[in-house]
């Protein structure tokens, strides 16, 4: 199957362009610049340099064989985001997207961010070719990821934090796309998922499908066959979307972890779970809302997947029954974060966590010569303070 | 032409302060549907937003509220402002969820038109999205209002000749609603480039706060739409002083209040 945009950018009846008329020319030049810079070879060819001898690609499958022989169940393989650039998947987007920006003549880049970890990316990207960076953040989350607030502003850029809303995610690109249609003649948005209007969740997905190809093919060399199993966390769904988009046409079973925050009861993020479709953020997709079609406020302990909107391709993938989505709440992420670190000696992020947590539920009903690949999407420095709070509010000391 | 945020700042308030406007002098009424996440709003409008949804203004409270002001005997064209989802998610107290692309769009396009209202204009629907919800209002005899800015082409000023009724909707910068103190100098240009595709009437909003502004605007357009200085007056209005502070406010942007002077 395939799960193309169409023309109007839509995956089924996902996606499309839901956004003010000021942006729409600019959307309709971005889409162009895209399709010509994926036909110039130069620009491959800078790109290609640059993922590798910047960003450190391909990034390596580690094998977890203490994880592995815990779980009872089939080989657990991780690709390794987290020894990125920068520490996640997200440069890869970020990287592409500025390159893109500097090929169309903008020299002022606006992004949002969650965790910080698309604003530290944009930051970077911009540092490397000299561009203005301004990186919007929910007020919630600046305070919850100081540490990557204090990255930005070390490689030069602005950090505006956002006092609306939840100050969250949801806020953070309310404020960028205000900030986009004010300026938008000589600025780029660097949108950090595959959400937004069309192009983005194309342009994005096509830049993170860096992952599933590597991925597939070091698993190829390394196991002789391809996974049964791809899971990745959603929140947007970046990375679980480049994990995913190589085998979309292969016999492999594809699984999205969202985050069920308190529980499905309480406050979550769960938006392929419990969401209904609606239009947010220029596109449809299954969104948080209430009766009324009024956004719900978005929580999970990881800051990255605090967002009550998915990306249309996903909303498509759950449609047509390609992938799975299913949950995991704060303190079953947590449980990974730990099993993973005192496992392996691989500290991940809280949002990888969540997929990591998954395994326990997944892997001890599979066969053992089985195969998972588990997309490990970024490291968990960030979340060191935060993970310590939580585990102390649960009684736990380490 | 005012803008004014639908529930704000409280339900119980809008009928009157609609009539205020109008009794003031407003030719036309635009009233603004509460969305979590005006993206293409600016703080005074987000404010009113947030304020309207937390008073508890619901789509289907306006909508009431628009009847009310028909039963009185309003005739001024009124227009719902907005953004898409609200719109999608509309149904009738008591009726099921609607589900399908079209979401309640049906189901407001009847109730609307029988509460009087005249058009839908919504600020995340651009031409290339806006083909079934136009036929959709059309069936009502309700108009979908679109919106062009200094950023359209050509091409893109005549995709909306070619679907467009009652008004089209000029924004005259690039930027989120609020008051500027200048209007922007390619506005003249901008206007030029529409009405010489484009036969119907032409409202100009966003940025427009005072009565000079209202004026020069009213030289070049059939409409001038002033949002956030409406907002802002209500805000700062005494308390118990709303109505007539609204009316007054009208009055002197309309030139109504210069006359009555003389």
């Amino acid at each position: 199957m395939t799960t193309e945009a169409a023309p109007a950018g839509r995956f089924g009846e996902f996606g499309g362009q839901y956004i003010p008329e000021t942006l729409m020319p600019a959307c309709t030049e971005l889409e162009q610049a895209w399709a010509e810079a994926q036909t110039d070879a130069g620009f491959q060819a800078e790109l290609d340099e640059l993922l590798r001898e910047y960003v450190g690609r391909p990034t390596p499958l580690t094998d977890a064989p203490r994880l592995t022989e815990q779980l009872g169940g089939p080989r657990i393989l991780l690709k390794r985001e987290d020894l990125a650039h920068t520490g996640a998947h997200k440069i890869n987007n970020a990287i592409g997207q500025v390159l893109l920006a500097k090929r169309m003549g903008k020299r002022r880049i606006i992004a949002e961010t969650g965790a910080g970890q698309h604003g530290v990316a944009t930051a970077t990207a911009c540092a490397r070719f000299g561009l203005e960076c301004i990186v919007y953040m929910g007020a919630e989350d600046v305070r919850r990821q100081s540490l990557n607030v204090f990255r930005m502003r070390l490689m030069g850029a602005e950090v505006r934090p956002v006092d609306s809303g939840s100050r969250t995610l949801k806020d953070a690109i309310n404020e960028t796309i205000r900030d986009w249609v004010t300026n938008v003649r000589d600025t780029h948005y660097v949108i950090g998922s595959v959400i937004g209007p069309h192009p983005y969740p194309m342009i994005v997905r096509d830049l993170q499908a860096v992952i599933g190809r590597e991925a597939r093919s070091q698993c190829l060399e390394k196991v002789g066959k391809l996974p049964n199993v791809a899971i990745a966390c959603v929140g947007g769904g970046s990375n679980a979307i480049g994990l995913f988009h190589a085998f979309i046409d292969d016999p492999v079973r594809l699984i999205g972890v969202e985050a069920a925050g308190e529980g499905l009861e309480g406050r979550n993020a769960a938006t392929l779970t419990l969401g209904r479709p609606g239009v947010l953020h220029g596109t449809r997709t299954y969104l948080l809302q209430d009766d009324a079609g009024q956004i719900e406020e978005a929580h999970s302990i990881s800051a990255g997947l605090d967002y009550p909107g998915v990306g249309p391709e996903h909303a498509w993938l759950k449609v047509s029954e390609r992938a799975e989505y299913v949950s995991v709440d704060d303190d079953e992420a947590l449980a990974g974060f730990r099993l993973l670190s005192e496992a392996e000696g691989i500290v991940p992020a809280l949002e990888p966590s969540h997929a990591i947590a998954y395994l326990k539920r997944l892997a001890p009903g599979l066969p053992a010569d089985d195969v998972i690949l588990l997309g490990l999407s970024g490291r968990g420095d960030k979340d060191i303070d935060i993970v310590r709070e939580a585990l102390a509010a649960r009684g736990v000391e380490l | 032409m005012p803008y004014l945020t639908g529930g704000y700042p409280t339900p119980a308030e809008t009928v009157a302060l609609i009539e205020a406007l109008v009794q003031g002098g407003a030719g036309a009424i635009e009233v603004g549907v509460p969305f979590s996440d005006p993206l293409a709003d600016g703080p005074t409008v987000q404010r009113a937003n947030t304020a309207a949804l937390l008073a508890g203004a619901t789509l289907g409270g306006i909508l009431a509220a628009v009847a009310e002001l028909r039963r009185r005997g309003m005739t001024v064209p009124i227009t719902l402002m907005g953004y898409l989802n609200p719109f999608l998610a509309y149904h009738p107290a008591g009726a099921a969820r609607p589900d399908g692309a079209l979401g309640g769009i049906a189901a407001l396009a009847h109730d609307g038109a029988a509460a009087g209202v005249d058009g839908l204009i919504i600020v995340d629907l651009p031409p290339e999205e806006s083909d079934a919800v136009r036929v959709a209002l059309a069936a009502e005899e309700m108009s979908l209002i679109y919106l062009l800015a200094p950023t359209s082409t050509e091409a893109r000023i005549q995709a909306v000749a070619e679907r467009a009724a009652g008004f089209v909707y000029l924004v005259s910068v690039t930027g989120v609603t609020g008051a500027r103190t200048e209007l922007p100098p390619d506005l003249i240009d901008f206007v030029g480039r529409v009405r010489a595709a484009i036969e119907l009437p032409l409202a100009v909003g966003f940025g427009i706060s005072d009565a000079a502004q209202v004026a020069t605007v009213g030289e070049l357009c059939e409409a001038a739409v002033v949002g956030s200085a409406v907002i802002s007056t209500v805000e700062q209005a005494p308390p118990g002083q709303r109505v007539a502070s609204l009316r007054h406010f009208a009055e002197v942007m309309t030139g109504r209040g210069r006359e009555q002077d003389a």
